[in-house]
C-alpha cells in the first residue's frame, strides 16, 4: 500500500434517516394512508468530506446525535449514503459492537470461528490465530463452554479479542474501549499501540476524551451532521471541551509516558501539609505536588510542568516552571520539584494529574507522564460541588438597615 | 446487481456461507432430547397422518409405480418433502433478517449470505430427508439407485427456485411485516394446489381444459410431478416440464436477487 494514498476518503457524504410517525409496517397502515407512510427526515450527515492517512490513529469526537457513529457505519458500508463516496484503501474491519453475531448456544470455540469469518477470516487464519485470541481474551478451559453461560465481561473480551485479532489495514472502532476492567483496558490500550507501530490505520469513535487524547494522531469534530474541524486532537480537544464542561467520562485510562528519556520524572506525588502521601484531598486543603527526577543527559533550560485534568477532560489548570520564571541553566543529575498549593480550590471529582520535563517550548520533551496520578477531591471549604473550581469567594446576604449576616465559610 | 454478481460475492464469501450455516443447523436442535432426529419425525408424522385421512379414511388410490408398487405414503412422500422444503424455505427466510437484526446493524457482510444460509439449513434437512426415502424404495425392492443422480440435479434447481423466493421474501417481509401472515395463507393455498396430497389425474378429470391448464402453470405441479417421475415412476420427466422448471427457476431467482440488492441498502435503518 502506497502511504501517499490515504487509507480512508470520505467525499462529500451525506446520510438522510426517516423518522417515522407511525410506520407503514402492516397493511391497514398502508391501506388507510394511501400507501405511503408519514415520517420527517432529518441530516445526520450533511456533506461531510475528510480523509484519513495511511498509519494513523483516527478520532471522532462530537456530542450525542452529531453523527460520528452515522459516519462510521457508513465507513463500514452498514449504512449507505444517499449521497456522496468513500473510498477505503486495503481491508477493513468494524468493531461496532464487541461479539455481535455471538449465538448463545454455541460454545466459545465455534464462536470465534463464527465470528471470525463474519469479520473476513478465513479458517486457516483463525486457525493460526486461535491460541493468541483464547489467551489474549483470558479464557483458558471456559472457550468450550457455550458463551451464554458466560459473565459479561468475558463476552466482551472474547469479542474484542476475536475483532483485534483479525488485523484488518483499516480498524473502524466505536466506543469500545469503555469495557472490561482496568487491566483488560490497559492491554487494550497496548494493542492500538502495537497496531499503529505496525501501520495500520483505526478510526476510532469515542466520549472517552481521555482515550483520543492519548490514542489519535489526528481528530476531526463533528456537530450536527457537519465537519466543524479536523487537526490534531490536543487542539482540537481543548477548543472542544472547553464548550462543554460537564461532559461525563466513562472511561478510566491507566497512566502513559513518552519522551526522549534524558531525563525522567521517577516519581509523582500528591502530599499533605505533614508530608504523607495522600490521593484524597479537600476544597481548600493546603497540599505538595513533588516530582522526583533522575537525568543522564545535559538538559539545559530545563522546565517542568503539570497538568490537572478533571476525570472528563477537561484541563483545569498547567502550572509550570517557565512562566514561574524558576528555569535552572543545567538541570541536575536528580533532584526534586514541588509545587506548594496553599489552598486546593478544586470542587469534589476525580482529576488527573500529569507531569512532564522538558524545554522551554515544548518540542523536546524528555519524559512526558499522562497522568501520572489519581486523585479525588471531597467537599470542604467552601463548600461547593458543581462546576470546577470554587474561586474562594465569601456569601453576604443584607437586608436595607438591618446589620450584616455572613456566612461562617 | 445481477444475479450472477450476486453469485459470485455469495461464492467468495463461501467460508462465512458454511458458518452461517452450521449456526443455523447447530442452534435448531440444541438442547432438545431427540437433536436431529426431529428433523425426520417431523415429516413422519405429516405422512402417518395424510396417510390415514388421505389413503385410508378418503380412499385416494395412487396411481401404480414402477412394477406396479402402489404405496399412498411413498408416493405422497415423493412430493411431501419436497414442497416441505420450499414452504420452510419461504418462512425461515422471512425470519432470517428480523433474527439477525443485531449482525446486520452492527458487521458488514453481504446480506444475501444470511437468507442463502436459512436455505441451505434447510437443503441439508431436505437431503437427508430424500436419503431416507430412497432407503425406504429400496427397502420395499424398488431400484431407485439409477435415478437419484437426477433427483439431486431436480433438488438443486428447486433449490434456486426457493432461494429466489426467499430473497423476495426476507427483503419485503423487513419494510412490510404484514408479509409473513399473507405469506401463511397462501402457503395454505399453494399446498392444495399442488398435487400432493392427490394424483395429478384427478384434476384432468374433473376440471375443464383451461383450468387444467391454468393449473400446471403452478411450477410446483411441475416440481412435484418431475420428482415423482423419477422416483415413484422410475421414468425421466418430459423434457417441456424441465425446460419449464428451468425457466421459471432461473426467472423467480434474478427477480428475488434482483429486488433484495434494490431494497437492502436501508436494511440497518429498517430493522
Amino acid at each position: 500500500m502506497s502511504s501517499a494514498s490515504p487509507a480512508v476518503v470520505v467525499d462529500a457524504v451525506s446520510k438522510r434517516f426517516r423518522v417515522y410517525h407511525e410506520r407503514n409496517q402492516s397493511l391497514k397502515a398502508a391501506v388507510m394512508r394511501g400507501g405511503r407512510a408519514r415520517y420527517e427526515e432529518f441530516w445526520a450527515l450533511r456533506d461531510v468530506s475528510l480523509e484519513v492517512p495511511v498509519g494513523t490513529t483516527f478520532g471522532l469526537i462530537g456530542h450525542n446525535g452529531s453523527g460520528k457513529s452515522t459516519l462510521l457505519k457508513c465507513m463500514a458500508r452498514i449504512l449507505r449514503p444517499d449521497s456522496g463516496r468513500i473510498t477505503v484503501t486495503g481491508s477493513m474491519s468494524a468493531l461496532l459492537e464487541l461479539g455481535a453475531g455471538f449465538h448463545p448456544e454455541l460454545s466459545g470455540r465455534d464462536n470465534v470461528y463464527l465470528n471470525g469469518s463474519i469479520l473476513g477470516l478465513s479458517r486457516r487464519e483463525l486457525d493460526e490465530r486461535f491460541d493468541d485470541i483464547v489467551e489474549f481474551a483470558g479464557l483458558g478451559q471456559f472457550i468450550d463452554t457455550p458463551v451464554k453461560n458466560y459473565s459479561s465481561g468475558m463476552y466482551v473480551r472474547l469479542g474484542f479479542s476475536i475483532a483485534i485479532h483479525v488485523e484488518p489495514d483499516v480498524l473502524l472502532v466505536d466506543e469500545v474501549l469503555a469495557v472490561g476492567d482496568e487491566a483488560f483496558q490497559q492491554r487494550c490500550t497496548e494493542k492500538f499501540a502495537d497496531l499503529k507501530y505496525e501501520g495500520r490505520t483505526v478510526v476510532l469513535v469515542s466520549h472517552a476524551l481521555d482515550s483520543v487524547r492519548q490514542l489519535c494522531d489526528r481528530a476531526a469534530w463533528l456537530e450536527h451532521g457537519r465537519l466543524k474541524d479536523v487537526g490534531p486532537p490536543g487542539d482540537l480537544l481543548d477548543e472542544y471541551v472547553g464548550g462543554q464542561r460537564a461532559e461525563r467520562s466513562t472511561v478510566e485510562t491507566g497512566g502513559s509516558r513518552w519522551g526522549l528519556g534524558g531525563a525522567r520524572i521517577d516519581k509523582v506525588e500528591l502530599l499533605r501539609p505533614d508530608g504523607t502521601p495522600t490521593t484524597v484531598a479537600r476544597t481548600g486543603d493546603s497540599v505538595l505536588v513533588r516530582l522526583h527526577y533522575t537525568s543522564t543527559a545535559r538538559i539545559e533550560q530545563p522546565v517542568f510542568a503539570l497538568e490537572i485534568h478533571h476525570s472528563s477532560g477537561v484541563q483545569v489548570s498547567a502550572p509550570n516552571t517557565w512562566e514561574a520564571r524558576k528555569v535552572p541553566d543545567v538541570l541536575p543529575p536528580a533532584g526534586v520539584v514541588e509545587l506548594r498549593v496553599d489552598r486546593l480550590l478544586l470542587v469534589p471529582g476525580v482529576y488527573h494529574l500529569s507531569a512532564s520535563v522538558g524545554d522551554p517550548y515544548g518540542r523536546q520533551i524528555q519524559d512526558y507522564r499522562h497522568h501520572a496520578l489519581r486523585f479525588s477531591v471531597m467537599h470542604g471549604k467552601p463548600r461547593e460541588s458543581t462546576g470546577l473550581v470554587s474561586l474562594g469567594g465569601v456569601w453576604t446576604l443584607r437586608e436595607p438597615g438591618a446589620q450584616e449576616v455572613r456566612d461562617t465559610a | 446487481m445481477s444475479a450472477r454478481g450476486a453469485l459470485a460475492e455469495i461464492s467468495a464469501s463461501k467460508e462465512l456461507l458454511a458458518n452461517l450455516t452450521l449456526r443455523e443447523l447447530r442452534g435448531k436442535y440444541k438442547r432438545t432430547a431427540l437433536g436431529w432426529g426431529w428433523s425426520l419425525l417431523n415429516p413422519l408424522a405429516l405422512m402417518a397422518t395424510y396417510s390415514l385421512v388421505f389413503s385410508v379414511l378418503l380412499r385416494i388410490e395412487p396411481p401404480p409405480g414402477k412394477d406396479g408398487l402402489t404405496s399412498y405414503p411413498l408416493f405422497l412422500l415423493c412430493a411431501l418433502l419436497p414442497w416441505t422444503f420450499v414452504s420452510n424455505t419461504m418462512t425461515g427466510a422471512m425470519e432470517s433478517l428480523l433474527q439477525n437484526a443485531n449482525l446486520i446493524k452492527k458487521t458488514y457482510f453481504r446480506r444475501e449470505i444470511l437468507v442463502v444460509a436459512t436455505v441451505l439449513s434447510f437443503l441439508v434437512s431436505f437431503g437427508t430427508e430424500m436419503a431416507v426415502l430412497a432407503l425406504a424404495f429400496l427397502i420395499v425392492g424398488s431400484m431407485v439407485v439409477p435415478w437419484l443422480p437426477g433427483v439431486a440435479l431436480l433438488m438443486a434447481l428447486l433449490t434456486l427456485f426457493a432461494s429466489g423466493l426467499a430473497l423476495l421474501l426476507a427483503v419485503v417481509n423487513v419494510y412490510f411485516r404484514d408479509a409473513r401472515y399473507l405469506v401463511g395463507i397462501a402457503l395454505q393455498l399453494w399446498f392444495y394446489a399442488s398435487p400432493i396430497l392427490y394424483p395429478i389425474a384427478y384434476v384432468n378429470e374433473n376440471l375443464p381444459g383451461w383450468a387444467a391448464s391454468l393449473y400446471e402453470a403452478n411450477p410446483m405441479v411441475g416440481f412435484v410431478e418431475s420428482f415423482r417421475d423419477l422416483l415413484y415412476v422410475q421414468q425421466a420427466p418430459p423434457l417441456a416440464t424441465v425446460g419449464y422448471l428451468v425457466v421459471v427457476s432461473a426467472g423467480v431467482f434474478a427477480l428475488g436477487a434482483w429486488c433484495f440488492s434494490r431494497l437492502e441498502g436501508r436494511l440497518a435503518e429498517e430493522l
